[in-house]
């Protein structure tokens, strides 16, 4: 990798663990201690990177100079002996015998547990995902404000807010006990989802910046797969999951960051190797007595790793997607219900359907129903065309929607 | 307990996942309730016990499904779909009165 892409790369993954390490060591009291330590490191190694050059090893550069500063810094302020061993007398040789593990399994075990503190059902999951791409992926304030399409001073002070409410509720930054676990990796797998989809549909036209939050949103959830603790069911569901839908990153987008739908698709583009691992995990998450909705969104993404029209692969979809809703209803899982079923049963069979739907302020619903209508009633297929245009927000819908009426207006 | 060829009962399950599914696209389930099984014991007062559901009437309830709807009339159109219709039964609309 050239220089000049890999500090910041190195910086964004370092910085979660030097921050996750000292964050566990001092707790969320004084969270923002772990990230001025960390912050200062960086700042220290730009300036004599930019002089030396690169040291050999640049983690461990970071890591010694991470631990100097935070002992000098536990040292100068008292939290050594207020926070980490409340009740030890103060005395010079004690204070060289502040630990700082970083270790790998340090590293680890401390992202997994304040992954468990961040994801927190006290904070809004909007809260939790800033929270987590600041703290567990290392993103500056700006790139999170882009990526929410938001300002810098909303983002600061959504976090703040959030480490406030952490800090206020005592939450540890710890694993939760055995019969927990389940109830808040629910919440943990939640903002994973999140923040996947967060990169995978955002409409940032930043490219890199959006594959770059799926990526971590996986690297994430790949610590908890690779854990004993953590490795359950769901986990393995919604790995495989990310893994299908982001075999298709480099299909769907086109230069510009314009969606190009999945019809439309180069498959040579998609990614067999990420493929091949959403199927060793959706076999993975095969265990248990409990079908969670990652599963069965891991299902529907599986059928759609393969392109051609069967009528095993619309059934297989349809029926999933029918399970699906029983499970959790969403206006989007609805819609391509819909669609499954036009692909399965007929368009005729899918309009009477789609028109019990009523999603009368959602221009997809529109969108699907010109799509139904079109070769079977193209005027009613404009009408309904034209009403997705108007309840459209984002330039690439726009986009699509026209380009769909074009099409019919061609035939005519 | 229905009957038929494997390939007519995986028909008729995926009519009852359809209509299921159909409910639910629709914002509208509640639970998709479950079948009952035709054996069962029907207590009468001072302890009698007997075997089977009770056998005066014609017609016994092979299962139930939760919607919610707004009106008598719109939970009568969610029940239209459902596939019992096609083996001869009947679907009893009737509300939940909240204790």
């Amino acid at each position: 990798m050239e220089h000049q892409e890999m500090i910041p790369h190195l910086f964004r993954t370092e910085y979660s663990k030097i921050v996750s390490v000292l964050g566990k060591l001092v707790g969320f009291e004084h969270i923002e201690i772990a990230e001025d330590i960390a912050g200062d490191t960086f700042l220290l190694a730009t300036e004599t990177w930019s002089i030396k050059g690169l040291p050999e090893n640049p983690a461990a550069w970071l890591y010694t100079v991470a631990k100097n500063r935070a002992k000098d810094h536990l040292k100068r302020n008292n939290i050594f002996f207020e926070k980490v061993k409340p009740g030890i007398q103060r005395s010079n040789s004690e204070l060289h015998e502040i630990e700082i593990d970083l270790s790998n399994k340090n590293i680890i075990d401390s992202q997994l547990q304040m992954m468990f503190a961040i994801c927190h059902p006290l904070i809004p999951a909007e809260a939790q995902i800033g929270l987590s791409l600041r703290i567990l992926c290392g993103f500056g304030i700006e790139e999170i404000a882009d990526a929410f399409l938001s300002n810098k001073e909303t983002i600061n002070k959504r976090l703040f807010r959030a480490k406030e409410k952490l800090r206020k509720e005592k939450v540890r930054i710890e694993f939760p006990g055995i019969s927990e676990i389940d109830a808040r990796l629910e919440t943990v797998l939640t903002t994973l989802y999140l923040l996947f989809n967060e990169g995978y549909y955002s409409l940032s036209q930043n490219t890199t910046l959006r594959k770059d939050l799926c990526m971590e949103a996986m690297r994430l959830n790949y610590l908890l797969a690779d854990d004993p603790h953590t490795n359950k069911p769901p986990v393995n569901a919604l790995l495989s999951l990310m893994c299908f839908h982001a075999s298709r990153f480099d299909a769907r987008l086109n230069q510009n960051g314009e969606i190009i739908l999945y019809d439309d698709q180069d498959t040579a583009l998609w990614d067999e190797n990420l493929i091949t691992q959403g199927e060793f995990y959706l076999n993975r998450a095969a265990t248990g007595d409990k079908l969670s909705k990652y599963h069965l969104e891991a299902a529907i993404a599986y059928w759609h790793t393969k392109k051609d029209d069967t009528a095993e692969k619309w059934e297989s979809i349809l029926q999933l997607y029918n399970q699906l809703l029983q499970v959790e209803y969403s206006p989007i899982a609805a819609l391509n219900r819909t669609f499954a079923l036009a692909k399965a049963r007929g368009k005729q069979t899918a309009i009477i359907e789609a028109e019990k739907l009523k999603l009368t302020t959602n221009h997809l619903y529109y969108a699907l129903l010109g799509y139904l209508y079109t070769d079977i009633d193209n005027q009613q297929a404009l009408t309904h065309l034209q009403a997705a245009l108007k309840l459209s927000k984002s330039t690439p819908d726009k986009e699509t929607i026209l380009k769909s009426i074009n099409k019919i207006q061609e035939y005519r | 307990m229905p009957t038929g060829s494997p390939e007519e009962m995986q028909s008729m399950t995926k009519q009852w996942m359809d209509w299921i599914g159909s409910i639910a696209a629709q914002n509208k389930l509640v639970d998709r309730g479950n079948r009952l099984g035709e054996e069962g014991k029907v207590l009468r007062p001072n302890n009698v016990v007997t075997d089977g559901p009770y056998t005066e009437i014609k017609e016994t309830l092979g299962g139930y499904t939760l919607v919610k709807a707004n009106s008598f009339e719109e939970a009568v159109e969610l029940a239209k779909g459902c596939p019992i219709f096609s083996v001869g039964g009947t679907v009893e609309v009737r509300p939940i009165d909240q204790m």
